[in-house]
């Protein structure tokens, strides 16, 4: 049954999808979970639906209410998505450095974007919402990365998909931001075979995202636990552009940069399981697709050039 | 036996404003004894107290984080590489 009375139904069970031509072997396979087949195109849509009902059905959200959010892009989408169906108004607080695609889409969704400074990443942006928050006691700060509901949606939702799925899974992979899907999905997933492998890509950024004050300027997500990782690997640009590029060429199947990081993880951890001649069933995250990153050049211009340039930029 | 360590921005204070550091160590506590016996100051900013790391401060080998491959006694061979980094949100 493909029918939904709205757009918001629709988000969640997306494809997975095998990658016969990447994966080195029959007995160790990696598997593609498509999240870019979401309304608005990103994982971020199964977070924002649970954090937005929970904030109604909690009467944090009331009719007419501004929501205000630190978002690198794609949660400040999907929140722009729901805003529009139900009538709120949303601030998104964005770092300056990131895609161009990202800005206007926000904005054509009618999503009023403010600008923390470059430096300092995505860490400035969640101080200057929280700062906004505190003074604008009215806006409704749902705020990711604190929010129990992101990783709940991914529990209730990411994880049995993937188990129904794909019962023979060894790991899972997936990009650490929020770390909401790899809380959610990890725990999920570990609790059904608790052998599983959850496995982190990191994505690495250049200095400039990295330049806090003092090292009290550090963040760690509120919801991230560490218990649930088994391990954390660390990309950079170089990797992740290179992966996200070899995908496209073998599979033909067009993602977004932070997927690429993904990719070189799961291909690493790949690559052991045919060293220690192990069986394995990788599934990574696809977040999104790469329509959002067309202008960095990442899928045409010369690779170097490319990766240099992403360097100072949120690229993930 | 030598070990290449990035150093972020800021902690370059302690190394002569050197982004890059070479070091020996049979770990990575070893590694950081060494490293700070020729740049005093900089094993006490990723290296607490009571000897684990700080809450901030990520490091990685070979691009893995530590806090997954054994911590301080993760073990270290010639040709690895250490990245010190500042925990930073994503997403």
């Amino acid at each position: 049954m493909a029918r939904f009375d709205n757009l918001a139904q629709t988000v969640g069970d997306t494809p997975l999808v095998g990658l016969p031509r990447l994966s080195p072997s029959p007995e160790v396979r990696l598997w593609a979970k498509l999240e870019d087949r979401n309304p608005t195109g990103s994982v971020k849509d199964r977070a924002a639906r649970f954090i937005v009902e929970e904030a109604v059905k909690d009467g944090r959200l009331t009719e007419g209410a501004t929501i205000l959010e630190p978002t690198s892009g794609n949660t400040g989408i999907a929140l722009a998505m729901i805003a529009r169906q139900r009538g709120y108004r949303l601030i998104c607080v964005m770092p300056e450095n990131t895609s161009e695609e990202r800005k206007l889409l926000l904005t054509a969704y009618g999503a009023e974007v403010r600008f923390s400074p470059a430096v300092g990443g995505s860490n400035a942006a969640v101080a200057a919402a929280r700062e906004l928050a505190a003074e604008n006691p009215d806006w409704v700060m749902l705020d990711q990365y604190s929010n129990a509901a992101n990783a709940r949606a991914h529990f209730e939702t990411t994880g049995p998909e993937l188990w129904r799925d794909l019962p023979d899974i060894t790991h899972f992979v997936a990009g650490l931001g929020t770390t909401g899907t790899l809380m959610g999905t990890g725990r999920y997933l570990r609790g059904r075979n608790p052998d599983i492998e959850i496995v982190a890509a990191e994505p690495r950024y250049g200095e400039l995202v990295y330049g806090l004050r003092n090292i009290d300027e550090g963040f760690v997500p509120e919801l991230y636990d560490e218990s649930v990782l088994t391990r954390r690997f660390s990309v950079g640009s170089v990797d992740a552009l290179a992966r996200t590029r070899e995908l496209l060429h073998t599979e033909g199947l067009f993602v977004g940069l932070s997927t690429g990081a993904g990719v070189h993880a799961a291909l690493a951890l790949a690559s052991e399981a045919v060293r220690k001649n192990r069986r394995a069933d990788i599934a990574f995250l696809v977040a999104d697709a790469g329509w959002k990153y067309l202008s960095t050049g990442a899928y045409t211009a010369d690779a170097e050039q490319t990766a240099d340039a992403l360097d100072n930029q949120l690229w993930a | 036996m030598s070990i290449q360590v990035r150093i972020p921005t800021i902690l370059r204070q302690h190394t002569q404003g050197q982004k890059l550091v070479e070091g020996a160590g049979a770990t990575l506590d070893d590694l950081f004894a060494d490293l700070d016996s020729r740049h005093s100051g900089l094993r006490e900013r990723v290296v607490t107290a009571e000897g684990g790391l700080h809450r901030f401060v990520n490091v990685y080998v070979n691009d893995e984080d530590v806090r997954f491959t054994g911590g301080l006694k993760t073990e270290l061979s010639d040709g690895d590489s250490v990245t010190i980094l500042p925990a930073v949100a994503g997403g």
